[in-house]
């Protein structure tokens, strides 16, 4: 058995991380227990951004993800489902079709990624900020401004409809 | 020696991918579909990032990938909110919001 070298390593602890997780919130009766394991998986996808050099895309994925989204969805499964009623969450009889749906979609994923030949080449993982800043600022401004605008658009559409009717 | 290539990387993104599927179809309640919802965008982004860094001159070295894993996270999280906000007010009208049990658009 050879030695794993630390790269590797750390890429099949994070695969690990980012998979079970996904798998507890995929399989876990209660709600609030799938929401707290959607953390953990998106932890693990900030992980493989760092072995992938993309230490910003990261940076955002912890704050704005498992920061943000995760701690809207528990207060939303929180306000808005009966505790006694948390456990109860799954349809009967879907979770067959549902395996069936996604097994013939891996192996369909499967066979085009082990047919396809990609230019892969093997670059040194160093930090890719300053590119991704220029590249922002520069070829991409437009799209940039754009996700802004619809950002703020998002946040306001989102508190229009959650708050309550004032009544005149 | 095992060293992480491309392909590793595409496998967990798929696998990812499938347990989103699986939990977007499996779920009753339907923060649980948006759970599922956000576990296929982070697959999507995570394929992004990967072919940005392995594939050789991927749209001239300039991040390309990077740029659009960023943009899909900007639009996840609004998407997240404005949804979250759907299901609290459906919540406040309907009592429920489990996906089976709502069938009508007006209360």
């Amino acid at each position: 058995m050879g030695r794993l070298d630390p790269g590797a390593a750390a890429f099949a602890a994070l695969a690990l991380l980012t998979l079970g997780s996904a798998a507890v919130v995929a399989l876990a009766r209660n709600l609030i227990h799938s929401c707290v394991a959607l953390a953990g998986a998106l932890a693990g996808v900030a992980g493989l951004y760092v072995l992938l050099a993309a230490d910003f895309a990261a940076a955002v994925q912890l704050l704005v993800y498992a920061g943000g989204t995760v701690a809207l969805f528990l207060i939303a499964a929180m306000v808005t489902t009966r505790m006694d009623h948390v456990s109860t969450s799954n349809l009967p009889g879907a979770r067959r079709a549902a395996g069936f749906a996604t097994g013939l979609l891996l192996i369909g994923l499967a066979s085009i990624s082990l047919r396809t030949v990609w230019p892969t080449q093997d670059l040194a993982p160093v930090p890719s900020t300053a590119k991704l800043g220029h590249a922002l600022l520069g070829d991409y401004a437009l799209p940039f401004e754009l996700a802004a605008l619809v950002f703020l658009a998002g946040v306001i559409g989102a508190v229009t409809i959650a708050r309550r009717a004032v009544r005149p | 020696m095992f060293h992480p290539a491309l392909g590793h990387y595409l496998t967990v993104a798929a696998v990812l991918f499938g347990l989103g599927l699986f939990t977007a179809v499996t779920r009753r309640n339907v923060i649980g579909m948006l759970l599922g919802v956000e576990l296929i965008v982070n697959a999507a982004a995570l394929n992004f990032i990967a072919f940005d860094h392995f594939v050789a001159g991927a749209a001239g070295g300039k991040g390309t990938g990077q740029v659009f894993a960023l943009i899909v996270v900007t639009f996840a999280a609004s998407q997240a909110a404005i949804a979250l906000a759907i299901v609290l007010h459906v919540y406040r009208t309907h009592r429920t919001v489990a996906a089976d049990e709502l069938t009508e658009l007006r209360h």
